[in-house]
């Protein structure tokens, strides 16, 4: 074999669709990183608690999103719309129904499920770009749909609404920030099993053939308009909780906070992540969240160049994001067993 | 040899600055996280990303007017470190960012972040942690609320109080006036509503009309049309730049020639004036409280001329053409006098306690006679104003400094 059909034949790997098991980590590095996600806050400022909270909230996103793109093959640009929608869900049943805030989370979750569920529906008849066009309306609207006049009176308007911050319940003593944290990561983790074995499960397949192939998929008997919708769905669900817990840890909900630039940002997370690669979602979080501040550091007046350098060499340097890094480590490991 | 004799009264000035505060206070110094005999921490957040960006030259003019306070040997001895972090106006990146300044960097306060939503967004928190977040950059009237909020101050007029000085205008000069209010059917928009409403009192009825539109209209015309018709000869359009310069276009249209009143916020000559047309601009009234960096009446006051040569030494690549250079300085030159009067307690609650002490304080920026006032009930620094009227191809300020309180 000639060294440039090797490098192509390495590079077909790479883009090749991904395997079921390949979409997660090992059980050993998993539990790993648990351990290691239980113990920070021994060790770390409350300050360093939020930005994890708030890392692993973004993570969710993310990752409701690879399920859609990485796993049934779908664009979205208007996930920010289902974040939003999660958020004030949850703000509002807190602050003006009293309802408890672990009991907002399936709520906002159930109405999201609903809202990307009907509008899977009608994106059906598009694809690709049409698709990626579609939803980055619904993003652009929702800002000021938040503000409509007749909603004003739940939402606060443009001034938007302040949320409380929940007290560690049974009397434990932690702050504020750590049991948030605790409850954030519980959350992340039962959503992260779920999604896992959802994509396991023979829904997840019927996902996958789908972005594979649509026709091979339903000549196999595949229903691909309910899979494609029911994949808008869940991922529109799972935004929609962690939207729900980014309103509970920033303590604010406005329609500021919810414009395209998040929805993009997800977007980024996703490829930075690796698409298609569930663990990925919280490095490309990670990526969302501290680049923009290592931007900063380099460069007050130029901070959007400099992340947009970054971002090129990650692209450029790892065109599958976290994951081929993960590849490529592991690759050594072994060659170093040996 | 001038230079000398300078570096001599400035030292006299030191030593005897120093002997009165030993003899006076006995130069108890106490601290709270952010201070020391050497540094004061202040936290700043700036849009200097994203939509809002146009505003960031507000925290490069602050950190220039903090070097050149440095640079003349700070403030009582300790030199002031600014650490200013971008927000990109997103109220969630606003929250991590204070976070970050006052359990990470552990800033003494969070000092003119910009923005309503952005700073609504750290209101609570700042409150909770009893951390100054004084002087907000945002025109709300909340930011007034020492007994919920005794942590939070703002600094600028607020719409509310510019509002007000229109209402007393108006009664001054037209008692008789059928007002007719064009306005943003937003916050911006019904705080300044509500402050004309205020202002007028019992005779809010002088109001015929009020009309609201949206943001995502691509005209207004069709309201200007309809306060016209209903008889108003006082029109006030509450409008952002590009609303209010197609009402100044279509009054003069319709052949419609109102006493017309327009926010501060829209009073650019290059951003409204000049796209309305000047021959249709002429005789409009609005308010202000600052002086024009680009207006050659100043070129001879004492205040300007600082200004002038603080931007010509710190702040070279500065345009002055931007409001938003002119906001910067005036707003650091407020915090130096709070920190000053703080003297040697500098804890987060003596810096409350001074900043609600102001008495009097005038500003190289400010418009002469204009002063900033605040008390334990009043977080509005300033709160005056002046009447001008647009002739030629710019502003001309006339009548005396109106109060916007509610005073009868």
């Amino acid at each position: 074999m000639s060294a440039a059909e090797e490098v192509v034949a390495e590079g077909h790997e790479a883009v090749e669709a991904v395997p079921k098991r390949a979409m997660t980590l090992g059980t050993t590095t998993s539990l790993v990183v648990l351990a290691a996600l239980l113990i920070v806050p021994a060790f770390a400022k409350n300050f360093i608690i939020f930005q994890i909270t708030m890392l692993l909230i973004y993570g969710l996103a993310v990752l409701a999103l690879n399920i859609l793109t990485g796993g049934s093959g779908q664009f979205s640009l208007g996930q920010s719309a289902f974040y939003a929608v999660g958020a004030y869900t949850s703000a509002v049943l807190m602050e003006q129904f009293n309802v408890n805030y672990a009991l907002t989370l399936p709520i906002a979750g159930v109405i999201c499920f609903g809202f990307g569920y009907l509008f899977g529906k009608p994106a059906l008849r598009l694809s690709g770009v049409y698709l990626a066009l579609a939803t980055f309306a619904l993003a652009t609207a929702m800002p000021q749909l938040l503000k409509l006049n007749f909603l004003e009176h739940w939402t606060g308007g443009v001034q938007g609404l302040v949320v409380t911050k929940p007290d560690a319940p049974f009397g434990l003593k932690m702050s504020q920030d750590t049991w948030l944290y605790y409850f954030t990561l519980a959350v992340t983790v039962a959503i992260y099993v779920f999604s896992v074995n959802l994509l396991r499960s023979r829904s997840g397949r019927a996902f996958m053939a789908i972005r594979d192939n649509e026709i091979a998929a339903s000549s196999m008997g595949v229903n691909v308009a309910l899979y494609k919708t029911l994949a808008f769905g869940v991922s529109a669900g799972i935004t929609g909780v962690s939207g729900a817990l980014g309103a509970i840890a920033v303590q604010f909900v406005a329609p500021d906070s919810y414009t395209i630039t998040l929805a993009i940002s997800l977007f980024l997370g996703m490829v930075v992540g690796g698409v298609g690669w569930l663990p990925g979602s919280f490095v490309g979080a990670a990526f969302i969240i501290f680049v923009p501040n290592m931007a900063e550091s380099i460069s007050k007046g130029l901070s959007g160049a400099v992340f947009g350098v970054l971002l090129f060499l990650v692209i450029f340097l790892v065109p599958h994001g976290a994951r081929q890094v993960a590849i490529v480590s592991q690759q050594m490991l072994g060659k170093l067993r040996k | 040899m001038t230079a000398v004799r300078f570096q001599f009264a400035a030292l006299s000035a030191v030593v005897i600055l120093c002997s009165a505060v030993s003899t006076s206070a006995l130069a108890q110094k106490s601290y709270d996280p952010g201070a020391t005999d050497t540094e004061i921490r202040v936290g700043n957040i700036m849009p200097y990303s994203g939509p809002a960006s146009a505003y960031g030259v507000i925290g490069k003019t602050q950190e220039a007017y903090f070097n050149k306070i440095n640079a003349e040997g700070g403030i009582n001895g300790r030199k002031i470190k600014f650490i200013s972090y971008d927000d990109a106006y997103s109220p969630p990146k606003t929250v991590e960012q204070a976070r970050k300044l006052v359990e990470s960097d552990e800033v003494l306060f969070i000092f003119n972040s910009l923005g309503t939503s952005t700073n609504s967004a750290i209101r609570k928190y700042m409150n909770e942690k009893k951390v100054p977040q004084l002087f907000v950059a945002s025109g709300a009237s909340k930011w007034n609320d020492p007994k919920q909020y005794p942590w939070t101050m703002g600094w600028q007029p607020s719409y509310a109080s510019e509002a007000r000085i229109y209402a007393k205008y108006i009664m001054k000069e037209k008692p008789d006036a059928r007002i007719g209010v064009l306005f943003q059917n937003d916050d911006f928009g019904k705080d300044y509503l509500k402050g004309l409403k205020d202002g007028l009192g019992a005779k809010a009825s002088m109001i015929v009309i009020e009309d609201s539109y949206e943001t995502s209209e691509p005209a207004i015309d069709e309201h200007v049309v309809k306060i016209k018709a209903s008889g108003a000869d006082v029109f006030i359009s509450i409008a952002t730049p590009k609303f209010a310069a197609q009402a100044i276009k279509k009054a003069a249209e319709i052949a419609w020639h109102p006493m017309h009143i327009i926010s501060n916020v829209s009073a650019s000559v290059g951003g409204v004036m000049e796209p309305a047309g000047f021959e249709v601009a002429q005789g409009i009234l609005s308010a202000t409280y600052a002086k024009d960096g680009s207006d050659p009446q100043w070129d001879n006051d004492p205040g300007m001329k600082n200004f002038y040569a603080f931007l010509e030494k710190y702040y070279p690549k500065a345009n002055r053409l931007d409001g938003a250079v002119v906001f910067g300085y005036g707003a650091a030159q407020t915090l130096v006098k709070v920190l000053q009067m703080c003297g040697d307690d500098l804890t987060r609650a003596n810096v409350m306690k001074q900043a609600a002490n102001m008495k009097d304080v005038e500003l190289d920026t400010l418009l002469p006679g204009i002063r900033i006032n605040t008390s334990a009930e009043n977080f509005a620094p300033i709160e005056q104003l002046q009447m001008m009227r647009f002739k030629g191809k710019k502003w001309e300020l006339f009548g005396s400094i109106i109060s916007s309180e509610l005073s009868n």
